[in-house]
C-alpha cells in the first residue's frame, strides 16, 4: 500500500534531451487551444462584462487594424532642459508612416538613447568599482540595494530635471538600465581569469591591448547579460513613463485605449508589445553571441 | 600605518562611501546656493531633511506604510501559495513543466507591468488591481525557483528516503521540500523583490494606495522638498526590505 502513495521523482530533464519532441508539442499546442477556447466560451457566455473579454476574433482584427493602421503624419520634437542653467534645446522632424509603427519609432528613439546613456555609463562605473577593490566596497552596496527600487518614483523628477518630452522618458529608460548593466559589469570584472590576465602581462600587452583583448572579451558573457536585463527594464522604465505622461509612444497609445475603453485595441497592443519586447532581449542576446557563448 | 594598510581595514571603505554621499550632498547644496542648479528644480537638501518630518506627521505616512505592506503582503502570500505548488505540479509532471516552463521564463521577463490599465478594467481602481500586478509580476521566479530547488535535491538523499519506504507524501516533506527550501527561498526572495517594484510602480502610477501615491500627491502640488523626502523614504523601505529578506535567505542557506 505504500507503494500506491509514494513520489514517482521525475528525472531532471537534461538539456537537450526531451522526452521527444512531438509529446511536448502536442502539450503545448493542447494549452495554447485550451485557453484559447476557454477564452472565447468567457466572452460569448456574457459571465463577465463582454467588453472586458472580448472575442478572439475582435482581438484579431484589431491586431491587424493596429498594424496596418492608418498613415499618420508623424512629428517628434525632442527637447531636454532648462537645467544647469543651459537650454531648453529643441530638435524636430516630420515623416508621413502608419500610426503604431510611428508610436513604435519614438518608444525605440527613447529606449535606444536610454539604453545607450545608461549603459555606456554603467559600463565606466562597473568596470572601475570591478577594477578596484577598495571602490567596490565603497560604492557597490549603494548600487546594489539602490538596483531593485521601483525607478517609477524617480520619474517626478525626471519631468522637472529634463521635461515633459522624450527627455524625460529617456533618463528613465537610462536610470532604468544603469544598474543591472554596472553590477554586472562589475560581477564580470572580478570573474576574469587571473591566468588570462598574466597571460596578457607575460605578452607585455599594453592597456588597451589589455582591454580588447583580454578584459572584453572575457567578460562579454555577464556584460550582455547585464545589456539584456537593462534592455528589459528599460522598454519597461521608457513605456511606464509614457503611460504616465506623453502624448507620443506605444505606452501612450495602451494608456489612450484605456482611457477610450477601447479593449480590443488595448489587448492588441499589449500582445504587439510583448511580441516586440521579447524579440529585443532575443535579439540582443543573438547579436551578443550569448548562445555561441553558452555552448562553450 | 601606511596609507595601503589603511585602505585595507574595513572601516575605510565604509568611510569613503558614507563620505562620498555627504560630499555629493554638500556639492549640490552650494551649487544650488549659487544658481548653478535652478532650485525651483532641485530643492535644497537643507529643505529636504525638514520635509522627512512633514511628510511623516501630516502625510499620515503610517496608514499609507500600511496599505502598501498589506498590498504587498497579500501579494506575497499569494505568489508563495500558488508559484510553490505550481512549481512542485510541474515537477511532479515532467512533460507539462518541459512544455511550459520556457513559458514561464519568458512571462519572467516580459514587461507584464504594462498590463496595468487592463487589470484597471477588471478590478477597478482599487487595492485589487496593485495586489494582482504585484501577484502577476512575482510569480514566474517562484515557480522556476521551486523546479530548480525540488529538481536539485540530491539523489543520495532521496535514496535514503526510498530505503527508509517513506510514502510520496513523507518522501516530500521529510526529504524534498527541506531541500529545496533555500532555492524556494531564493524565489520567493526575488518573487518579493518584484512584486513590492510592481506594488509601489502601479500606487504611482494609478494614484491610490500608499507610499507609490504619496510621491505622485506631492509631486502633483510641486511640493519639491516633501517629493525628495517621500522617494528617500521609499528609496529607504525598499532597502530595509531587500536587506531583511537577505539575511533571511542567508539564514536559511545550507553550510558549504
Amino acid at each position: 500500500m505504500a507503494e500506491a502513495g509514494r513520489l514517482n521523482l521525475p528525472a531532471a530533464p537534461k538539456a537537450g534531451t526531451m522526452i521527444g519532441a512531438e509529446p511536448v508539442t502536442v502539450v503545448r499546442a493542447a494549452i495554447i487551444v485550451f485557453i484559447l477556447l476557454f477564452w472565447e466560451a468567457i466572452a460569448q457566455s456574457g459571465l463577465l462584462y463582454r467588453d472586458v473579454v472580448p472575442s478572439l476574433l475582435a482581438i484579431g482584427t484589431a491586431i491587424v487594424k493596429v498594424l496596418t493602421g492608418p498613415v499618420i503624419k508623424c512629428s517628434a520634437e525632442f527637447g531636454i532642459g532648462p537645467f544647469f542653467g543651459f537650454g531648453p534645446y529643441e530638435f524636430k522632424w516630420e515623416i508621413i508612416e502608419p500610426e503604431l509603427y510611428c508610436h513604435l519609432g519614438r518608444t525605440a528613439f527613447e529606449v535606444g538613447i536610454g539604453l545607450l546613456v545608461g549603459g555606456l555609463s554603467g559600463l565606466l562605473i562597473g568596470l572601475v568599482l570591478g577594477g578596484n577593490r577598495v571602490l567596490s566596497k565603497s560604492f557597490e552596496p549603494y548600487l546594489y540595494y539602490l538596483g531593485p527600487t521601483p525607478k517609477i518614483i524617480f520619474f517626478p523628477v525626471m519631468i522637472m530635471w529634463f521635461g515633459v518630452g522624450p527627455g524625460s522618458k529617456i533618463a528613465m529608460g537610462a536610470i532604468s538600465c544603469f544598474f543591472p548593466i554596472a553590477l554586472s559589469t562589475a560581477a564580470g570584472m572580478r570573474q576574469i581569469d587571473k591566468v588570462l590576465i598574466r597571460v596578457g602581462h607575460s605578452f607585455r600587452a599594453n592597456a588597451w591591448q589589455m582591454a580588447t583583448k583580454i578584459y572584453l572579451p572575457a567578460m562579454r558573457h555577464p556584460t550582455i547579460n547585464g545589456v539584456r536585463l537593462g534592455l528589459g527594464v528599460a522598454i519597461i522604465g521608457t513605456l511606464l513613463a509614457e503611460t504616465k505622461l506623453s502624448n507620443r509612444g506605444v505606452g501612450f497609445l495602451i494608456i489612450q485605449a484605456y482611457s477610450l475603453f477601447d479593449m480590443p485595441r488595448m489587448y492588441a497592443m499589449l500582445i504587439v508589445l510583448f511580441v516586440v519586447a521579447i524579440g529585443a532581449n532575443a535579439l540582443v542576446g543573438r547579436l551578443g553571441g550569448l548562445s555561441a557563448i553558452r555552448q562553450r | 600605518m601606511s596609507m595601503a594598510a589603511v585602505t585595507r581595514t574595513r572601516i575605510f571603505p565604509l568611510a569613503l562611501g558614507i563620505g562620498a554621499l555627504a560630499a555629493a550632498i554638500l556639492a549640490a547644496e552650494v551649487l544650488i546656493r549659487v544658481g548653478v542648479i535652478n532650485r525651483f528644480i532641485v530643492p535644497l537638501p537643507s529643505q529636504i531633511v525638514p520635509a522627512f518630518e512633514r511628510v511623516i506627521v501630516e502625510e499620515d505616512i503610517v496608514e499609507r506604510f500600511r496599505l502598501t505592506f498589506f498590498e504587498a503582503f497579500t501579494a506575497g502570500a499569494m505568489i508563495t501559495v500558488v508559484g510553490v505548488s505550481l512549481g512542485f505540479l510541474l515537477f511532479r509532471i515532467n512533460i507539462l513543466r518541459q512544455a511550459t516552463e520556457t513559458w514561464v521564463a519568458a512571462l519572467a521577463s516580459a514587461p507584464t507591468v504594462l498590463m496595468y490599465p487592463l487589470f484597471l478594467v477588471i478590478f477597478g481602481r482599487s487595492a485589487w488591481t496593485i495586489i494582482m500586478m504585484g501577484f502577476v509580476a512575482g510569480l514566474p521566479p517562484v515557480i522556476l525557483k521551486t523546479i530548480e530547488g525540488l529538481a536539485g535535491t540530491r539523489r543520495v538523499l532521496i535514496n535514503v528516503g526510498k530505503s527508509f519506504k517513506l510514502t510520496g507524501p513523507q518522501l516530500f516533506t521529510k526529504i524534498l521540500f527541506p531541500a529545496a527550501l533555500p532555492t524556494i527561498f531564493v524565489g520567493i526572495r526575488l518573487g518579493l523583490i518584484f512584486t513590492l517594484i510592481n506594488v509601489v510602480g502601479v500606487e504611482f502610477l494609478i494614484n491610490f494606495g500608499g507610499l507609490g501615491q504619496l510621491i505622485n500627491d506631492l509631486a502633483e502640488r510641486y511640493d519639491l522638498p516633501g517629493t525628495y523626502a517621500a522617494i528617500c523614504f521609499v528609496i529607504l523601505v525598499s532597502v530595509c526590505f531587500f536587506v531583511l529578506t537577505e539575511r533571511v535567505e542567508r539564514w536559511l542557506r545550507p553550510v558549504d
